[in-house]
């Protein structure tokens, strides 16, 4: 059993963050990795990437939306309850390298995995500009940390309720604009990854994305998280999670991650009932 | 010469009752219900007793056969099972999913003339009554040595070196990646075939003889072999299984609804998902699904899907009926269930919708020509055969791999060309000091006993190195 230490609702309720006893994890990993959480006996394997560690004090820290059965299930966790299983870390930690001015591009909750990855960059001597978005002020999160994480934060929202009015990609193309940007880290909804890395293709700037598709055992055996990266099939469990954003086929990406969409209507509407009655 | 006709005459072979095919292809339920007492002593007079039995030399693990069975016909059930368990820690499972008809069965003299004794039934029923009816005394165990063996995956391999060396007096732990134990067995072999509740009755018992089981641990990312020995372990013993699917490479390979049999068969056993939305697993339900390859694995996956409501399932193979690797009974239980052959086809393409779903596959006719490298006669494609098959749900069975996750991490253990760990076939000793392998990450994907025999033999290794030394 994996106990919850620490629980924060963000956003209004939408977005939780759980800080998770988890102690040979919290040695093992490494920004960029992920781990599998399930609730319950009869739960579903949910993938979530780290949003930060704590070696010390033996903690994980993951940060995620609610948006459907299994997340409103976790939401349901409180302070002192535990997740039945959590398994990692999993995946391969992010490729850290001193590379010069580097932007790192965060939207939804994207950018909980995006901020060990950030700090890290920063860490080994890199100029790092942070760029986070959301579609409205209130749907923004760890603005405070992630402007510790990095030499320079940019805030956009779409609605312009709150810092630059637009999409992250108008402030990133006017960064590129003026040079000299050696390594693009975009995490995010996919719609935003593949616009971020169209641009950055255009200007030729290195781009690295973090997927997050369907997956079951998180360990290559399954195969249900294939993506195609430059034209072959990668397992982004294990071959992953950070690819080439250049080389991602984001609207395979897209179409699979829809596979499940009726299956996942019943089973919220049947939680939901459930809920309900309780 | 009519006295000695009538000293000769063999009875013939007491079925096991199976549910109607009808019933069953609707339902989760286990397929053959399991012998009566009565049936059971009836099919155990039927064994000879040989002098030299050839059942036991067809046997992986040399279970002493016509002791147990003659212990049936004594009535003496508790002795039974405590025979099977001096030579296999899983009975249970055994009796259900060994090939026997290639083995034990296989040897038996009663089969020269007639069908042979029915081993596998009689061996299912000992461990079931011992489950139903027994005292739950546990076998022998010797005084502890004070050694820490670490195993490596639990599946039949790992269980059966867990068993195996705790009864020797070593202390036990294994590791296992999924959040239950079991391995294959939980998440490959359908509940129809090897209820659930019975290997976790397995897995109970080593646990009860003192076996540790650590889930969710990952070896080779939670943990590196190196840290298990770091940790105090004296000996390891890896049996993680092949665990890396193959897939056909054709074009449209990652529409919507094309599943690796592991994928399909891990959400429908271990993750349960043939009871959504009662549990939070999703499983694609196809109502024309296609089936690629013709083991086992692909007959669990055809009678799965049919399980789950699918209006057609075809098992597409391109060489012939005789070819088919699947046991002869799985194929005979798929066919009875509805499930149809197309043979001598082989797919060329997916097709899929502006969705990215699929909608079919399309085939090209095949027919045998010269045998190839593996005996077996070439399918050789006829032009301009094409033709489409409609399909929403493909499940790919057409074997594993070596999953690499431990093997790469563990850069001083030496592996073949194919990534399988190499080891000394005569004790399963890696090139690697202290680590032992077996099962398939060694082999190639294999039969359950397949990986309890080399799992058999690994700690009979173990034992000896500690107790004597590498």
């Amino acid at each position: 059993m994996f106990k919850i230490v620490r629980r924060e609702e963000l956003t209004g309720g939408t977005v939780i963050l759980n800080e998770i006893e988890a102690p040979l994890i919290a040695k093992k990993a490494r920004p960029g990795q992920f781990v599998i959480l399930k609730a319950n006996e009869d739960g579903e394997r949910i993938p979530l990437t780290m949003a930060d560690t704590d070696p010390e004090k033996g903690t994980i820290t993951i940060i995620y939306m609610v948006v459907g059965k299994s997340t409103a299930l976790f939401k349901e966790l409180q302070v002192g309850d535990s997740y039945q299983d959590v398994i990692g870390p999993l995946g391969k930690a992010t490729h850290l390298e001193k590379v010069g001015k580097v932007i790192c591009v965060g939207g939804g909750t994207g950018v909980a995995v995006l901020h060990p990855i950030t700090r890290a960059l920063k860490d080994i001597g890199n100029d790092v500009t942070c760029i986070i978005g959301a579609r409205t002020k209130d749907l923004l999160i760890l603005e405070d940390q992630m402007k510790n994480a990095s030499h320079d934060l940019r805030v956009c929202t779409d609605d312009g309720s709150y810092g630059h009015h637009g999409f992250v990609t108008q402030v990133m193309q006017e960064i590129l604009e003026a040079g000299d940007v050696k390594l693009v880290v975009a995490i995010g909804p996919v719609p935003m990854m593949k616009a971020v890395s169209k641009i950055t293709k255009e200007y030729n700037v290195p781009t690295m994305v973090s997927l997050n598709p369907i997956m079951v055992d998180g360990t290559g055996m399954c195969g249900g998280c294939r993506v195609t990266v430059g034209g072959k099939t990668q397992f982004a469990c294990v071959d992953g999670p950070e690819f080439d954003g250049h080389q991602v086929d984001f609207d395979e990406l897209i179409m699979r991650l829809q596979a499940y969409q009726e299956e996942e209507r019943e089973s919220h509407k049947h939680y939901c009932t459930i809920r309900d009655a309780r | 010469m009519a006295e000695i006709e009538v000293k000769t005459e063999k009875k013939s072979r007491v079925p096991m009752p199976e549910q109607d095919p009808k019933v069953r292809a609707h339902n989760f339920l286990e397929v053959p219900t399991g012998y009566t007492m009565k049936m059971a002593q009836e099919e155990a007079e039927r064994c000879l007793q040989c002098k030299k039995p050839g059942c036991v030399s067809g046997c992986p693990v040399g279970v002493d056969i016509p002791a147990f069975i003659d212990l049936i016909v004594q009535g003496d059930m508790s002795g039974a099972i405590r025979n099977l368990w001096k030579k296999n820690a899983l009975p249970a499972v055994c009796g259900r999913v060994c090939p026997q008809e290639i083995q034990c069965e296989g040897k038996c003299i009663v089969g020269k003339k007639g069908e042979p004794v029915a081993i596998g039934n009689l061996e299912r029923f000992c461990a079931d009554y011992e489950r139903e009816h027994g005292t739950g005394e546990l076998p022998p165990k010797q005084s502890s040595t004070g050694k820490k063996v670490a195993v490596v995956g639990s599946g039949p391999s790992g269980l059966t070196v867990a068993g195996d060396l705790i009864t020797k007096g070593h202390d036990v732990t294994i590791y296992e990646a999924f959040h239950k134990p079991g391995g294959v067995l939980v998440y490959g072999i359908p509940e129809f075939r090897l209820p659930k509740a019975i290997v976790a009755q397995e897995v109970n018992f080593l646990e009860r003889l003192g076996v540790r089981v650590e889930c969710n641990a990952v070896v080779g990312r939670t943990v590196s072999l190196d840290e298990l020995f770091e940790e105090g372990y004296d000996a390891v013993y890896v049996g993680v299984g092949a665990g890396l699917p193959k897939f056909m490479n054709l074009p449209g390979e990652n529409l919507v609804g094309i599943l690796s049999a592991n994928e399909y068969l891990t959400r429908a056993n271990l993750m349960k998902a043939y009871k959504y939305p009662e549990v939070d697993t999703p499983i694609p339900k196809g109502k024309n699904v296609v089936v690629l390859g013709a083991g086992n694995v692909a007959m669990d996956s055809a009678r799965t899907a049919m399980r789950l409501g699918a209006e057609t399932v075809k098992i597409v193979y391109r060489r012939s009926r005789e070819e088919m690797p699947a046991r002869k009974a799985e194929i005979h239980h798929a066919e009875e269930e509805g499930i149809e052959l197309f043979l001598l086809t082989n797919p060329t393409r997916y097709l899929g919708n502006e969705k990215g779903r699929l909608t079919g596959m399309e085939c090209l006719r095949m027919e045998l020509g010269e045998p190839d490298d593996s005996g077996r006669r070439r399918p050789v494609a006829i032009k301009g055969s094409e033709f489409e098959i409609e399909c929403d749900l493909c499940i790919v069975a057409v074997g594993s791999g070596a999953n690499p996750l431990l093997t790469s991490e563990t850069t001083d253990m030496q592996l073949n060309k194919w990534g399988y760990i190499i080891t000394d076939p005569s004790t399963g000793k890696t090139t690697k000091k202290g680590v032992w392998a077996g099962g398939d990450i060694v082999t190639g994907a294999a039969t359950v006993i397949l990986a309890m025999g080399a799992g058999r033999q690994a700690a009979n290794s173990i034992h000896d190195y500690l107790t004597l030394g590498w």
